[in-house]
């Protein structure tokens, strides 16, 4: 078995960024080059390009591949209840201090299929908040939107997502937030009454409301410096003075030149606009 | 030997015991960084960066995003995220697909760095029980790298480094008592 690696290099990238940002309007160009690199790659030798040239023609030109190539490199792994403790964390601290509030307004950015969108609702529910909270759920991709829209997910997964649920400081049996429908797990209507789910790019586009919370969890690794500060300023407009600003764990808002009017919860990667 | 710009170093079952005999006795002014991607479990907060630092006087740190990448530290790779090295010497965390059921991967760390620093670059793939590595170590050929792996004999388990060397073209096998010495002639 040899299996040879196909490469692409970074003047090619840098030529195939140019074109989806003149011919579709998306701007990855900002984007942590050797990751976004490696996504293109994988995309490439899945679909057995014949060669670079073809590749960047069928992207330029086939709308509908284009769509997939959307969707193929940005990273849609998410689960649901993912690291307990920063749910924790959102149950026993940051929700019931925004619980006060006569309404509550959450911008999940960067949702993806929609795992921690349902995760919130259940924890808005059993707190007694769900009534009066709406979550904004967006991401650029329409695919996934479309996706997270259904509530539905694999059958396969839930025996993690409960015991994640249970971590995470859950009261109630998980398996009452959804029927087993064959391999899909369906969740109740309920749990999405309160979400929106619709498209948002965070390099493009502007804030678009004032949230209490805003949740942003693992894309910001995907950007470069300079992008982070930018989305890190769309957030800080549009976070209400005392919000809670949550980050990826591995993430920070150490660097930004934000960060004077956050302070931090100890331990965990959720900051309190102070300002 | 040729000068050495990074060495990384990979590995999962029986790889942890091989760090722990091998770093005290590396010195502790290393002209390069050390990078460490071993399988784990995902948990809380690791204990791996606490426990390495013990056995030697080389800073030793996990690895937080866009961290520059500095000679002479010993840095390790997060639990749950593949760790990719940048063309400007920092480091990409990305949080895609698990790759031969491991994340991080071994390869994804590999194959960056082997375009990042090219000839100048050592993989050493140690102890474990699937392939993860093995087609880093192919990348690390291609661009002119050196590939080491662990002599399987002397593995916990052996897999790993076998694969390697069915797959790969290794340059050196080492047993675990000569790593520390190799290590540091390349400074």
């Amino acid at each position: 078995m040899n299996l040879e690696l196909p490469t692409i290099t970074d003047g090619q990238v840098e030529i195939l960024l140019a074109d989806l940002l003149e011919h579709y309007g998306y701007d990855f160009t900002g984007y942590s080059k050797a990751s976004i690199k490696r996504r293109i790659l994988r995309l490439y030798s899945l679909d057995k390009a014949l060669s670079f040239a073809e590749f960047l023609y069928r992207i330029n030109n086939d709308t509908f591949y284009f769509k997939r190539f959307v969707e193929q490199i940005t990273v849609n792994v998410t689960e649901m209840f993912r690291d307990p403790v920063f749910f924790k964390t959102l149950r026993d601290v940051v929700l019931p201090k925004l619980g006060t509030y006569p309404f509550i307004r959450i911008w999940l950015a960067g949702c993806s299929t929609g795992e921690e969108a349902y995760s919130i609702s259940i924890i808005l529910k059993e707190l007694n908040l769900l009534h009066k909270s709406l979550v904004y759920a967006t991401d650029l991709n329409p695919i996934v939107l479309e996706k997270a829209s259904q509530g539905m997910f694999a059958m396969s997964q839930m025996k993690q997502y409960s015991e994640n649920y249970i971590l995470s400081g859950g009261i109630n049996d998980f398996s009452s937030y959804y029927t087993a429908n064959y391999s899909l797990a369906k969740f109740n209507d309920e749990l999405k009454s309160k979400l929106i789910f619709s498209t948002h790019n965070l390099v493009s586009d502007h804030s678009f409301n004032e949230f209490q919370l805003i949740l942003c969890r693992n894309v910001l690794i995907y950007f470069d410096r300079d992008l982070q500060h930018k989305v890190l300023r769309l957030f800080d407009d549009s976070l209400e003075g005392l919000g809670y600003l949550a980050l990826g764990t591995k993430e920070t808002l150490d660097f930004s030149p934000i960060s004077p009017n956050y302070k931090r919860i100890p331990a965990e990667k959720i900051w309190r606009k102070v300002i | 030997m040729g000068k050495c710009d990074a060495l990384i170093i990979g590995g999962s079952a029986g790889s942890l015991d091989v760090l722990l005999k091998v770093l005290p006795l590396l010195r502790p002014d290393l002209s390069f960084p050390i990078v460490i991607v071993i399988h784990r479990k995902h948990g809380t907060d690791s204990l791996l960066p606490e426990l390495l630092s013990g056995r030697t006087r080389l800073i030793v740190k996990e690895i937080d995003e866009k961290e520059p990448v500095l000679a002479g530290r010993v840095y390790i790779a997060p639990s749950d995220y593949h760790t990719l090295i940048e063309q400007d010497h920092t480091f990409s965390l990305d949080y895609s697909e698990k790759i031969n059921y491991s994340r991080p991967a071994i390869d994804a760390t590999f194959q960056t760095a082997a375009e990042v620093y090219r000839e100048k670059l050592v993989c050493l793939l140690l102890s474990g029980s699937n392939a993860d590595g093995v087609n880093g170590l192919k990348s690390v050929n291609g661009w002119g790298g050196i590939a080491v792996i662990q002599d399987p004999a002397t593995a916990q388990v052996a897999y790993m480094p076998e694969q390697a060397a069915i797959h790969a073209k290794i340059d050196y096998t080492l047993g675990i008592e000569d790593m520390a010495e190799f290590i540091n002639l390349l400074s």
